[in-house]
C-alpha cells in the first residue's frame, strides 16, 4: 500500500527539502531516484579508475617489453581493472541507476517496496567498494589473479587476496537486496490496470535480471567464502595436494558469473526496447516476443556457465552439453535484434543522440554475439581460448552491450532525471569519436587472437606490435570521445536549457510526470485502462 | 490496507520439525560412514533438501501462501536440480 503523505506535489525530487541538508540530504534520503543518482556518480568514479587502469595497460602493450610496468604489476592493473569495472560498475550498472530511478515511475509506483533497504543495498555497496580499494592500497601488493579469483592461484599467491575477495562478497549483497527489491516492487506496486503484458520492456528487464541477482549471486558469495577459508584454514575443497578439485572453483564461479554477463546485459537491452520505439516512433515490434525472450535469455543464461571452461579437463559430455546449450542461448538475443530493426522498418525515425546510441548498440552487440559462436564451439574454442580474441568478444559484449546501452539510457532519461537538456551538438561529436575509438581498440584484439597472442601477458612478440599500437591509440580516441560526453552532461545537468515534461514524445509512464520528477512520481496513482498500452503511438 | 487470513500453527508443529531436522541432520552424517561411490554427494542433497522442504514450508510458511508464491519457489528448487546435474555431467564422465 502507498501511503498519501504531505510532501507537496509541485517540488521535484532535486529541489526538495527533508530533515537534512547538503551531503546528508542524498546518504540519508530513502527517495529511489535519489539513491539512483548516488549509485551514478559512485559508479562514475570507480569508472573513472577503471577506465585510468584500463590505459595504463593499453600504454604497456603499445610496444613489446617493459613500457611502463613490468610482469607483477601488470597482473595487479587488470586484476583490479576486471574487479572494478565487473563487480562494481556492469553488473550493478543499469539495474541500480536506471532501474531505480525509473522502475517506480514506469510502473506508476511512489517508490520502491522497500525504500529503507534499498538505501541499504547502496551502503552495502559502498562498504564493498572500500574493501576492494583497502585491498590494493594496503597490505602485500594489489590482488593479482585475475577478476575470476581462480583457485588454486587465489589462495596460494601472497598478494592481499582476502579484502577483495571479501569486497566482491559484500558488494553481492547489494545485488540480492537490490534484486529482492526490485521483484517485490513489480508484483505489488504496479499500476492498477498494469497487467504483465502491459508493463514497459525495461521494467521487464529488470524484473528478469532481478531472479538472476537473487538466485545467482549466492553461489559465487559461498565460492569466495570457500577460497577464503582454503586460505586461511586450508580447508581443502579446492586445493588438488588436500584432496579438493580446483575445477570445483571454476564450476562454482561461473553458476554465478555466466548468468551475471545477463544480468549486465538484460536491463541493456531492456533501454535499447525503449529507446528504438520512442525514436522510431513506432509500437515496439513484437512485444510478447521481446518479454518470452527475455525471460528466455535469463532461464537459458543459467545453464551454460562451462563454456568458459572447455580447456579445463571438463569431461566431454559436460562439453558438448554446455556447447549446445550455448548455441541455444543466442536465439532469443538473436529475436530481440530482429524485433528492434523491425521496429525501426517504416517508423518515424529522428536521429537523436539516444538512438545513434541504440543503433551502435546493435552493431557492436552483434559483433560481439557473433564472436561469442566461436567461443561457443568446441572445436574453434580450443583455438582461441585465453587470447586476445576472448578480450575483444566481451568487451564488444560487457562494454558495448552495457556501456553503449548505458550512455543510451543516460542520454535518452536525462532530461528526466535532471529537467534540462544537454548540447546535442557535443553529444553526437562525444558518441561519435567514442565509437570510432570503440572499434580502433578491440577490433585488433580479434586479429591478435587468432594469430594466437594471448591475454594477461605485459609483453609479446614482435608480430603483434602494428595490431597493439592501433588498438592503444584507439583507447586513447575512446577516452577523448567519453570525456566529451561526461563534461557535456555535467555541464549540461548544471547549466542546460529547462527540458518539458516529454520532450522525445515517449509513451511510457516517465514522460507523464514533471521533469525532474516531484518526490513521490505522481500526485495520484496512474489507473491503465483497457486499451491502455506503452507503446500506443 | 487488505487483511489477509492469519494463521497460527501450533508449537507442537514446530517441535516436530525441530526434531526432523535434527534427525536428518544427524542421518546426513552417519551416511558418510557408508562407501556410496557416486551416490555420496546424492545422498547429502537429499537430506539437504529435505531439511530445506520442511523449513520452508512450516518454518517459512510457504504452506499457507498463495499458490504462485509456492510455483516460484518450485521454479528455483528446480533450477538449483538442473544446476546440479548438468555439474555432475562432468564429474561422472570425466
Amino acid at each position: 500500500m502507498q501511503a498519501s503523505s504531505h510532501i507537496p506535489h509541485d517540488v521535484s525530487y532535486l529541489d526538495y527539502k527533508g530533515k537534512h541538508k547538503g551531503l546528508l540530504a542524498w546518504i540519508l534520503s530513502t527517495d529511489h531516484k535519489r539513491i539512483a543518482l548516488l549509485y551514478m556518480f559512485s559508479m562514475m568514479t570507480l569508472f573513472l579508475v577503471g577506465v585510468l587502469l584500463g590505459l595504463a595497460m593499453k600504454l604497456e602493450l603499445i610496444a613489446p617489453g617493459k613500457t611502463i610496468m613490468g610482469a607483477q604489476d601488470y597482473n595487479a592493473v587488470f586484476t583490479v581493472h576486471g574487479v572494478i569495472m565487473i563487480f562494481m560498475i556492469v553488473v550493478p550498472g543499469l539495474p541500480a541507476v536506471f532501474g531505480n530511478f525509473l522502475l517506480p515511475i514506469m510502473i506508476g509506483a511512489k517508490d520502491v517496496a522497500f525504500p529503507k533497504l534499498n538505501l541499504f543495498s547502496w551502503y552495502v555497496y559502498i562498504a564493498g567498494a572500500i574493501l576492494v580499494i583497502i585491498s590494493v592500497l594496503f597490505g602485500d601488493g594489489s590482488p593479482d589473479t585475475g577478476w575470476t579469483f581462480y583457485a588454486p592461484y587465489s589462495f596460494k599467491t601472497g598478494t592481499n587476496m582476502l579484502p577483495a575477495i571479501f569486497g566482491a562478497f559484500v558488494l553481492g549483497f547489494s545485488s540480492i537486496l537490490t534484486g529482492l527489491n526490485f521483484i517485490v516492487t513489480i508484483h505489488r506496486l504496479r499500476a492498477p490496470g498494469m497487467s504483465w503484458t502491459k508493463m514497459p520492456l525495461f521494467p521487464w528487464t529488470i524484473y528478469g535480471t532481478a531472479w538472476i541477482q537473487l538466485l545467482a549471486t549466492p553461489v559465487v558469495g559461498i565460492t569466495l567464502v570457500l577460497v577464503s577459508l582454503e586460505r586461511i584454514f586450508g580447508i581443502g575443497v579446492f586445493d588438488p595436494a588436500l584432496g579438493g578439485d580446483p575445477i570445483l572453483y571454476q564450476h562454482l564461479f561461473w553458476i554465478y558469473s555466466h548468468p551475471a554477463v545477463y544480468i549486465m546485459i538484460l536491463p541493456a537491452m531492456g533501454a535499447i526496447s525503449e529507446v528504438i520505439p520512442t525514436f522510431s516512433q513506432k509500437h515496439i515490434f513484437g512485444y510478447k516476443a521481446i518479454v518470452a525472450s527475455t525471460l528466455a535469455i535469463a532461464f537459458v543464461g543459467y545453464f551454460v556457465w562451462g563454456h568458459h571452461m572447455f580447456t579445463s579437463g571438463m569431461s566431454g559430455t559436460a562439453q558438448y552439453t554446455f556447447s549446445i546449450l550455448t548455441f541455444l542461448v543466442a536465439i532469443p538475443s538473436a529475436i530481440k535484434v530482429f524485433n528492434w530493426i523491425s521496429t525501426m522498418y517504416k517508423g518515424s525515425i529522428s536521429l537523436e543522440t539516444p538512438f545513434y546510441w541504440a543503433a551502435s548498440f546493435i552493431f557492436v552487440f552483434m559483433i560481439g554475439g557473433l564472436s561469442g559462436l566461436v567461443l561457443g564451439a568446441l572445436a574453434t574454442d580450443v583455438y582461441v581460448h585465453d587470447t586476445a580474441f576472448v578480450v575483444a568478444h566481451f568487451h564488444f559484449i560487457v562494454f558495448g552491450g552495457v556501456g553503449f546501452a548505458f550512455f543510451a539510457a543516460i542520454h535518452y532519461w536525462f532530461p528526466k532525471m535532471f529537467g534540462r537538456m544537454y548540447d546535442t551538438t557535443w553529444a553526437n561529436v562525444g558518441w561519435i569519436v567514442f565509437f570510432i575509438g570503440f572499434l580502433a581498440l578491440y577490433s585488433p584484439m580479434f586479429y591478435l587472437g587468432l594469430q594466437g597472442m594471448p591475454r594477461r601477458y605485459y609483453d609479446y612478440l614482435e608480430q603483434f606490435h602494428a595490431a597493439n599500437i592501433l588498438s592503444t591509440l584507439g583507447s586513447w580516441v575512446m577516452t577523448f570521445g567519453l570525456a566529451i560526453v561526461l563534461i557535456n552532461l555535467f555541464r549540461s545537468a548544471k547549466s542546460g536549457p529547462i527540458a518539458g515534461a516529454n520532450p522525445w514524445n515517449g509513451k511510457t509512464l516517465e514522460w507523464t510526470v514533471p521533469s525532474p520528477p516531484p518526490v513521490e512520481n505522481f500526485e495520484e496513482i496512474p489507473v491503465y485502462g483497457e486499451k491502455d498500452g506503452p507503446y500506443e503511438y | 490496507m487488505q487483511h489477509e487470513k492469519t494463521h497460527i500453527v501450533p508449537y507442537r508443529t514446530y517441535l516436530i520439525i525441530l526434531v526432523a531436522l535434527l534427525i536428518f541432520t544427524l542421518l546426513s552424517v552417519k551416511i558418510t560412514a557408508i562407501e556410496l561411490g557416486g551416490l555420496t554427494v546424492a545422498a547429502a542433497l537429499i537430506f539437504a533438501s529435505l531439511k530445506s522442504y520442511l523449513v520452508l514450508t512450516y518454518f517459512m510458511h510457504l504452506k499457507f501462501d498463495k499458490i504462485y508464491i509456492r510455483i516460484m519457489v518450485g521454479f528455483v528448487f528446480a533450477v538449483f536440480l538442473a544446476v546440479i546435474i548438468i555439474t555432475f555431467l562432468d564429474y561422472y564422465f570425466r
